[in-house]
């Protein structure tokens, strides 16, 4: 791992200033669990390492009853796993958060930096300089692509690997950013960028934008929801596919819902004409196997995933059904 | 050499001789050196130094001066003599190096040592009262919970922040707060044999004793 200046800036104002002064070699850095192991990599060398946690104030959950959820971008994942608010209005939340890595890398990780962390594929994190990293081609695409994406990808075919992105999504938060002296609002299903519009960047962060808080609208009260993540070992592991659901239904029949999924794309998935079709299906085995017929329907796989696709039907269905 | 490394009393090749050989007068810094690092620091924006890093370990205050890039882990075995805490992937996926960070478990090797600054690190040698063991290392002698023993450190450490927060854990809990660490002997069913025995224990005696 190379050297660095370990910057602690004390405002919000300070810490972006220095991002964007130097947006080559200076770089944010929160609970470190994923930045860390690219640094030692040497997959990244930055010069200036700006350490958001010595910027107060950025640690915090706080519900209001008929406006929902507020969480500070620099909030631990055990926090969100163990706070009792989350646990009793937002489950799928607290689901999602304690599928991440293992108990020792929560007490670490933290929310935003889950939304942030860079592709897992593993020619990114070996010493392949492939597209992503600035060289002129994709290792995946011919090669080793079992975990890769089915849908979305070109030329650049990674899936985004945050579990907490997938079920906040589904939940439809928006994100606070900071950046140049002000601060603006962006819907997390428009933050993520697809490799078609830019193949080296995971979102639309500017240089010396900063995420400050995520916002979760409140849940209608019959609202249900569910998470489920496959992978293939019980701790560290990624997913290998992961579905979130946010269903209200009357009776046994949707009225309406929003299903995400990751794993599946290079970000995390959501199918606007998808969730269209919810409204309406009973929520029984024939009803629900044609509507996960529909998921994925465009998906293009490559030479090794192509089981990709019946898995997160499967899952979806089985999510349903259980709901 | 130019004229400014000399400034704080010390030239910057003995200061930098200081910084290779890791302790510098063991736990203490003397404030000559803390001041010619200072001093350097200012003097030079691009040269990437070392910086003071006050630790508290075990209870007792460490001085050091560390490189930024220094791991939690790094400074504990090579600078504080502390190897109890063994490093085995160095990459956070294994839990050999877990040790607590105001009472709550980390990977010693995945966290910056300038990120412990300000809280409380408490090692496997940190938990021991005197000569005697903790109750937790008795209950994996106990119950077999070891078989080399080289994750053991971090099992324990593992345990120790599951039972701080969670006194009276079910299996379920156990299974869960153990899942951070690996076990290459895979002794799996007696460390969760032992973690349960030590929760056990410790409640019957908080019972006794009320
Ligand atoms: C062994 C292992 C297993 C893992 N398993 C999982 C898993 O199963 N699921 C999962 O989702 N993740 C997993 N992770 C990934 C990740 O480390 C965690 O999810 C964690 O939440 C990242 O947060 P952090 O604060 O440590 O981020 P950091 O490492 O500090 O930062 C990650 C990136 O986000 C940027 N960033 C951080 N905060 C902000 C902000 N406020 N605004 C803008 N940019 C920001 C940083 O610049 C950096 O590029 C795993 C990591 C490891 C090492
Ligand atoms: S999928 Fe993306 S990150 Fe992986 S090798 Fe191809 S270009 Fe690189
Ligand atoms: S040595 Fe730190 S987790 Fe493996
Ligand atoms: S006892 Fe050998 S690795 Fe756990």
């Amino acid at each position: 791992m190379k050297n660095f200046n370990y910057i602690q800036p004390k405002s919000l104002k300070e810490a972006s200033d220095i991002l964007k002064k130097k947006p080559h070699e200076a770089m944010l850095y929160a609970g470190g669990t994923d930045a860390l192991g690219l640094m030692k990599q040497d997959i990244i060398k930055p010069e200036e390492v700006v350490n958001l946690k010595s910027v107060p104030g950025l640690n915090y959950i706080s519900y209001t009853n008929g406006k929902g959820l507020r969480i500070g971008a620099l909030t631990e994942l055990a926090e969100i796993a163990e706070n009792p608010v989350i646990s009793e209005k937002y489950p799928i939340l607290r689901h999602a958060a304690l599928a991440v890595a293992s108990p020792q890398l929560r007490n670490l990780g933290t929310i935003a930096g889950n939304l942030c962390q860079r592709p897992r594929c593993w020619y990114y994190r070996e010493e392949f300089n492939c597209l992503r990293k600035g060289g002129d081609m994709c290792y995946a695409f011919d090669g080793q692509n079992k975990y890769h994406c089915v849908i979305g990808g070109g030329p650049c075919f990674i899936v985004h690997p945050s579990d907490l992105a997938v079920v906040l999504l589904a939940l439809d938060a928006k994100l606070t950013v900071f950046g140049d002296r002000k601060t603006r609002t962006v819907q997390l299903k428009d933050f993520f960028v697809s490799p078609g519009d830019d193949y080296q960047h995971e979102n639309n962060l500017k240089a010396g934008e900063i995420i400050t808080e995520i916002q979760i609208p409140e849940l209608p009260q019959d609202a249900k929801s569910a998470f489920v993540k496959f992978r293939e070992r019980g701790v560290w592991d990624f997913a290998v596919v992961s579905v979130g659901a946010v269903i209200r239904k009357e009776g046994s029949k949707v009225i309406s819902g929003k299903l995400a999924f990751g794993g599946v794309a290079p970000i995390p998935w959501m199918d606007e004409s998808l969730n269209a079709k919810l409204p309406g299906v009973a929520l029984s085995e024939e009803p629900v196997a044609q509507l996960v017929s529909e998921i994925l329907k465009k998906a293009e796989p490559l030479s090794k995933n192509a089981y990709k696709v019946p898995l997160v039907r499967n899952l979806t269905k089985r999510l349903l059904l259980e709901l | 050499m130019s004229k400014d490394s000399k400034k704080g009393g010390i030239s910057r090749r003995k200061f930098l001789q200081g910084v290779g050989s890791g302790i510098i007068g063991s736990y203490v810094l003397t404030p000559g050196i803390a001041k010619a690092a200072e001093a350097l620091k200012k003097n030079s924006e691009k040269l990437i130094l070392s910086v003071p890093l006050t630790l508290k370990v075990n209870g007792k205050q460490a001085h050091l001066l560390v490189e930024p890039r220094t791991t939690l882990a790094e400074v504990l075995r090579e600078k504080l003599g502390l190897t109890g805490t063994k490093v085995a992937c160095n990459n956070g996926e294994c839990g050999g190096c877990t040790v607590l960070l105001d009472k709550k478990a980390v990977y010693s090797c995945h966290i910056l040592a300038l990120d412990a600054e300000g809280k409380e690190v408490t090692t496997i040698e940190g938990i021991m009262k005197g000569e005697n063991l903790h109750p937790i290392q008795q209950a994996f002698i106990d119950h077999d919970g070891l078989q080399c023993g080289f994750c053991t450190p971090g099992q324990v450490m593992a345990a120790e922040a599951l039972l701080l927060k969670n006194p009276k854990p079910t299996r379920q809990d156990v299974l869960e707060g153990m899942s951070g660490n690996v076990c290459r002997c895979a002794a799996y069913p007696n460390i969760i044999e032992s973690v349960l025995a030590a929760a056990e224990k410790a409640g019957s005696e908080t019972a006794e004793l009320k």
